[in-house]
């Protein structure tokens, strides 16, 4: 399973990258690409929107279903990736390249409480075996 | 869970292998999207062997006689040996236990493909009516079969060059036609809207079977594109479309019922007396790209609200497409509106099926 050590993750298998001007970029991991199988759709939020940590904010559909994603944590969408409604498949083809959406921290402090490269896979094992 | 002669072949390449009505089945084998444009462009393979094939037979015309009680579609259809009639069987009270394909295969004999989630159902039915009106006929369940659909404009050819020994004997053969071919039995029959076979193959010959169309560079295709394939070839399926609470009459299937003739058959009498259906069985494209159609969805309408029974992406028409039981007011053009995730998402009632023999025969512009 391919889990970049340098990305932060949730359980409800998102990536979360720390950018130097301290935004945070959002995707989905490998794993969800491949647990939902050629994506269709994607639908992500409007930039300006304020979320809170666990905001269905981003729909990821693929032939087989429609899946929420989730804000990682609080914070504000500074940007968007709306080039994906023309090209879906790309989250298929490159999950960690491939980002849904920016947030600008309400709380940076907020980064540290979501798991790490080792504590996400073990989490996608444990899901596994249960 | 229950495995076919294939499923080490679909794990060996790697499928992503789910529980379908208790069979361990390829979903896909790495792209569902992919697997699909090679049925529609060229071939493709599907395992269908969770699939079974009921034999009837006995001595004379009793087997005919007991198919045209327990079936809605009149197999007396099936004059020359090889032909084959899609027939739902019905409940007393008129609803779908299942839908099938019979062949008649000569001398008194017929065989039955039934699906998978319903074969325990179906055989017991089918012995009840037997054991009380045909106990002549002899009912064999066939487990030692294994069941490949090559299906694509270029299957027959490539089944050939596979399989050379079956050539001579399924060359000739027409549409919904079957023959046995080199100890294989192969029917010009399919769920896809292309072309192609669908061989049954004795258990122990399956993986080379297999093998050899992989070989002749056919595909290997799984659950998912034979859904998103029948869906655009608006064909139903059972379970989603139809099942024990809805009549064929309710389910795009009228075509396949003969009412008018003087036969009686199981279900008939509660058609009839039901009769024109307060729901009509149509195609839905959508008419915005901003979500997919999917069952249970609720459709809105100027008649009242209907549910879509089957939705999905459609990958040859690149919008979402779906099958869905409306008032019976709902005409063909009409604009309708289905509710995706709260939001609504405007669709045209369309005649299915959508695409037939990689052709798009719907109107899909805005």
């Amino acid at each position: 399973m391919n889990v970049p050590e340098n990305l932060k993750y949730t359980a409800d298998h998102e990536w979360v990258r720390a950018e130097r001007d301290g935004t945070v970029t959002v995707g989905i991991t490998e794993h969800a690409q491949e647990q939902l199988g050629d994506l269709v759709f994607v639908e992500v939020p409007e930039v300006g929107r304020k979320l809170n940590a666990g905001d269905a904010c981003c729909v990821v559909e693929s032939v087989k279903a429609a899946s929420d994603v989730f804000s990682p944590i609080a914070g504000e969408v500074v940007a968007s990736n709306t080039a994906l409604a023309d090209a879906p498949e790309k989250v298929n083809q490159d999950p960690y390249a491939t980002w849904l959406f920016r947030l600008k921290p309400a709380d940076a402090g907020d980064l540290a409480k979501l798991l790490d490269a080792a504590a996400y896979r073990e989490a996608v094992e444990a899901a596994g075996k249960g | 869970m229950h495995q076919t002669p294939l499923t080490a072949a679909h794990r060996r390449a790697g499928a992503k292998l789910v529980d379908f009505a208790g069979w361990e089945m390829p979903l896909h084998y790495g792209s569902q999207l992919e697997e699909h444009h090679a049925v529609r462009r060229d071939a493709g393979m599907f395992d269908t062997s969770h699939m079974l094939a009921v034999d009837l037979a006995a001595r004379g015309d009793d087997a005919r006689d007991l198919l045209r009680y327990a079936l809605a579609n009149d197999v007396a259809k099936l004059r020359e040996p090889g032909r084959a009639l899609y027939s739902c069987m019905l409940r007393e009270d008129g609803g779908v236990l299942d839908d099938l394909i019979v062949y008649f295969l000569g001398d008194g004999r017929f065989r039955a493909i039934v699906n998978a989630a319903t074969a325990g159902k179906d055989l017991a039915w089918l012995e009840k009516l037997r054991a009380e009106r045909a106990p002549a006929v002899s009912l064999a369940p066939r487990r030692d079969l294994a069941i490949i659909a090559v299906q694509g404009p270029n299957a027959r050819a490539k089944c050939w060059a596979a399989l050379p020994e079956t050539r001579a004997a399924s060359e000739p053969l027409a549409p919904f036609c079957a023959a046995d071919a080199a100890g294989l039995f192969i029917a010009r029959t399919g769920y896809t809207g292309e072309d192609g076979f669908e061989l049954l193959v004795p258990a122990a010959r399956a993986e080379a079977a297999w093998n050899a169309l992989a070989a002749a560079s056919v595909r290997p295709c799984g659950l998912g594109a034979r859904d998103t394939l029948r869906l655009e070839a608006g064909m139903n399926l059972y379970g989603q479309d139809m099942d024990e609470t809805v009549t064929p009459l309710e389910s795009g299937l009228a075509w396949t019922v003969d009412l008018a003739g003087p036969r009686d058959f199981v279900g008939k009498s509660a058609l009839v007396a039901a009769g024109k259906p307060a729901r009509a069985f149509l195609g839905l494209v959508a008419l915005e790209r901003s979500g997919v159609l999917r069952p249970h969805q609720a459709v809105r309408t100027e008649h009242g609200v209907g549910e879509i029974t089957s939705g999905t992406f459609s990958p040859t028409m690149q919008r979402s497409i779906a099958l869905a039981r409306l008032p019976a007011g709902v005409a063909l053009g009409e604009t309708v509106r289905a509710d995706v995730r709260g939001k609504p998402l405007a669709a045209r009632a369309v005649k299915p099926p959508f695409v037939r023999h990689g052709k798009v025969l719907v109107r899909a512009d805005e």
